[in-house]
């Protein structure tokens, strides 16, 4: 939903970065990060939520439980369903209580729901760097034509809302599929739009520079010059994006799920939780407020932390956010290495370049190669 | 936020007919929009109905006889090749459809997008009974949205690097983290449900008691609006700091123009552009279903429309919605990109 302004905020995160040395490497992004406090303390409760996902069968084992037992004697049928006991049924072998009218276990259910939330989030995300970045760099690098029906499909994808199609697709699958495989596929399928045109805007850029534009006369199939010169620049416009629509992605999938049309019950979904919630706050209010944190936890992790790798990877972006931030210590010893580490990269690219210019090269077939460019060049410049 | 500059260039038809300037930037966006749609709509078609599965049986409805099924795939001609129907099908949107129900002929009118099989309604009347529910949600929610967005970003920009601002992002940054339903739910569960200061939501018509009208809408507005009003607040502070940090504010400053003269007339300027465009695409998509915000506060608007469809797996209802959705995004996008236009006349050069 909050597309637009996704692409806005990354839009120009991209911009700067295009221009600036671009395979800055793992290593200074890693510096970067850690000293922002917020993007840590992020970092951790998104990689304890990943654990917990990860265990989950570990957890259940440990409290003796699972997700989709019933458990018909704790709950009150004359009362409608009402949980027995204090606080909705919270005792040593529920820690957290059960569920009303099922009496399936809230806590197996809860950390079972992280695997589906984490993990339909992931896959759709993927799916939607994949497809974005495809089609970007095709329309990007393709011809006019093959750039025009691109363009117009990632307009037509942009122009939908996520969850409308996403809700209308949902409704046409067969429903033997498996719910959560499916929700990750239809969110990935939808939801390119964005990075398309981002990839799409940074690949035009960056085909005029000069370094691309020297791969492409010497030779170079489309495709290699899209894997060694194009990709590697493309990282970090893509990751910051990416990192924007992994949090986006959880919220569709318990949306979807909170409106009977994503992950159906037996399976454990935190949105699909929340549907009945509201009719049980008084005699299991945790029915409510548990699965209500665990969404807002990690969506605001996953934002904190996304915000920290965009300005990791982009810090002139952050620092002009920031005019009137203090500088600490700290963060002024990390622009110190900074730009040592640029001035060291540099030198080591004017060698790499003189490696280049000593190979030998077929003179002829370069100079027409370069006259078609130039042409091709002028004929653009007075479209 | 589609600025595109792509196919319909200057040198394009736009170009040779003699529309320079700011027409034919207006003209490159209409076009621009017209062929979207287009595409939409061909896009959309396909994927219905070449879906997986049998699409009388799904059309139909779960409860059909086998004798209805196959008049139904009969009405939708299922045997034509694909691109007859959708011609067919675009020629009802333009000049109404008759359809034959084994008894007599049902005409459907102009805009016509087809029939329900599961409610026997025509879809263009579904969606404009409910187009005034939304509208209602869609306009008082964008009003609160841009105040207190707006608002919180300005005051932001303006205190910047203070606990006034510190308070303020760790409060649009947990607004930003905040699903749409959960904060309605809990505001729902608190303000109807503990304290009984409003009403559980119903919808009121504005015609027959606008009192009543405001005060059930309220909470699904203030919903809303507290979500939205995050991503309007940090877009808006991001906006202003990038203008405050520009050389003619300084000569501004330094000429000694008020502080607050400095904020709210110029620096606010610079930012009202982007607010616009996100408002207008929001607006949108608003329009097409606050799926969310219906469905969890029972507004019998389009979103709720879209998603009970979805349940019963009412197919024409389905495509139709999602046709109508796409169609107001596309427009308000439209709109966006021309007030944009007006505010920054850059964009006309791009």
């Amino acid at each position: 939903m909050s597309e637009a302004l996704l692409a806005s905020e990354s839009a120009g995160a991209g911009a700067v970065t295009a221009a600036a040395p671009v395979t800055s490497g793992a290593r200074q992004f890693w510096r970067r990060l850690r000293t922002r406090r917020a993007a840590l303390v992020a970092g951790a409760v998104v990689a304890l939520l990943v654990l917990v996902a990860l265990a989950a069968p570990l957890l259940t084992a440990l409290e003796g439980q699972d997700p989709t037992t019933y458990h018909p004697g704790l709950v009150d049928s004359a009362r409608g369903g009402v949980p027995v006991g204090s606080f909705g049924g919270v005792s040593a072998e529920h820690w957290l209580g059960v569920e009303p009218q099922t009496g399936r276990d809230l806590f197996a259910r809860l950390v079972y729901g992280a695997r589906v939330s984490l993990g339909v989030a992931l896959v759709a995300t993927f799916l939607q760097v994949v497809l974005g970045v495809a089609v970007g760099l095709t329309s990007g690098l393709g011809g006019r034509w093959v750039d025009l029906a691109l363009s117009r499909a990632t307009d037509v994808m942009v122009a939908l809302p996520l969850m409308v199609l996403a809700l209308g697709l949902l409704a046409v699958v067969p429903s033997g599929f498996p719910r959560p495989v499916l929700v990750a596929l239809v969110v990935g399928l939808v939801g390119w739009g964005g990075m398309a045109k981002l990839v799409r805007a940074q690949t035009i850029t960056l085909k005029s520079l000069d370094h691309v534009a020297a791969a492409r006369l010497s030779g170079w199939r489309t495709v290699g010059v899209a894997r060694r010169e194009l990709l590697p620049a493309l990282a970090a416009p893509v990751i910051t994006y990416a990192a924007l629509l992994f949090p986006t992605n959880i919220v569709v999938e318990a949306a979807l799920s909170f409106l009977g049309v994503g992950v159906k019950p037996p399976t454990a979904s935190w949105g699909q939780m929340l549907t009945s919630a509201d009719v049980w706050y008084q005699a299991a209010p945790q029915y409510l407020l548990l699965p209500a944190a665990a969404l807002f936890t990690t969506v605001l992790a996953l934002t904190v932390l996304g915000d920290g790798v965009r300005t990791a990877l982009d810090p002139r972006a952050a620092s002009r956010l920031r005019v009137g931030a203090k500088r600490t210590r700290k963060t002024e010893q990390v622009e110190r290495v900074d730009r040592a580490e640029q001035t060291h990269r540099a030198e080591q690219v004017d060698r790499a370049e003189q490696v280049d210019r000593a190979e030998p090269v077929d003179r002829a077939e370069q100079v027409d190669r370069a006259e078609s460019v130039d042409r091709a060049e002028k004929g653009e410049a007075s479209a | 936020m589609m600025r595109t500059s792509g196919p319909t260039g200057r040198t394009g038809l736009t170009g040779r007919l003699g529309l320079t300037g700011f027409t034919g930037f207006v003209a490159r966006r209409a076009v621009g929009a017209v062929v979207t749609l287009f595409v939409l709509s061909v896009v959309i078609y396909a994927v219905f109905y070449v879906a997986p599965g049998d699409v009388a049986q799904i059309t139909c409805g779960p409860r059909c006889s086998p004798a209805q099924v196959h008049q139904v795939a009969e009405q939708l001609r299922l045997d034509d090749p694909l691109y007859t129907r959708y011609v067919d099908f675009l020629r009802g949107i333009v000049a109404g459809h008759d359809y034959s129900t084994g008894t007599g002929v049902l005409h459907c009118d102009a805009p016509c997008l087809g029939l329900s099989y599961q409610t026997d309604q025509q879809v263009t009347d579904l969606i404009l009974n409910k187009v005034p529910v939304t509208g209602s949600l869609a306009l008082g929610a964008m009003v609160l949205w841009l105040i207190l967005g707006v608002g919180t970003g300005v005051l932001s920009a303006w205190r910047r690097g203070r606990l006034t601002e510190r308070v303020l992002t760790a409060v649009t940054l947990a607004g930003t983290a905040t699903p749409v339903f959960v904060i309605g739910l809990l505001l729902m569960i608190v303000v109807c449900g503990q304290l009984q200061w409003l009403p559980f939501p119903q919808y009121v018509p504005f015609t027959d008691d606008p009192q009543q009208w405001a005060w059930n809408l309220l909470l699904p507005w203030l919903s809303l609006a507290l979500i939205e009003s995050a991503k309007y607040a940090r877009l808006t502070r991001s906006a202003m700091l990038e203008t405050l940090a520009e050389d003619h504010v300084r000569t501004f400053r330094a000429y000694g123009v008020k502080e607050s003269s400095v904020i709210g007339r110029h620096a606010l300027r610079g930012a009202l552009a982007p607010v616009i465009a996100l408002s207008a695409n929001d607006f949108g998509t608003m329009f097409g279903g606050a799926l969310l915000t219906e469905t969890l506060f029972g507004l019998p608007g389009l979103g709720r429309e879209l998603v009970q469809a979805v349940r019963v797996v009412d197919l024409p209802v389905v495509v139709g919605m999602v046709l109508v959705t796409g169609f107001f995004v596309v427009l308000a996008n439209a709109v966006a990109d021309v007030l944009y236009a007006v505010a920054d006349r850059r964009v006309v050069l791009a």
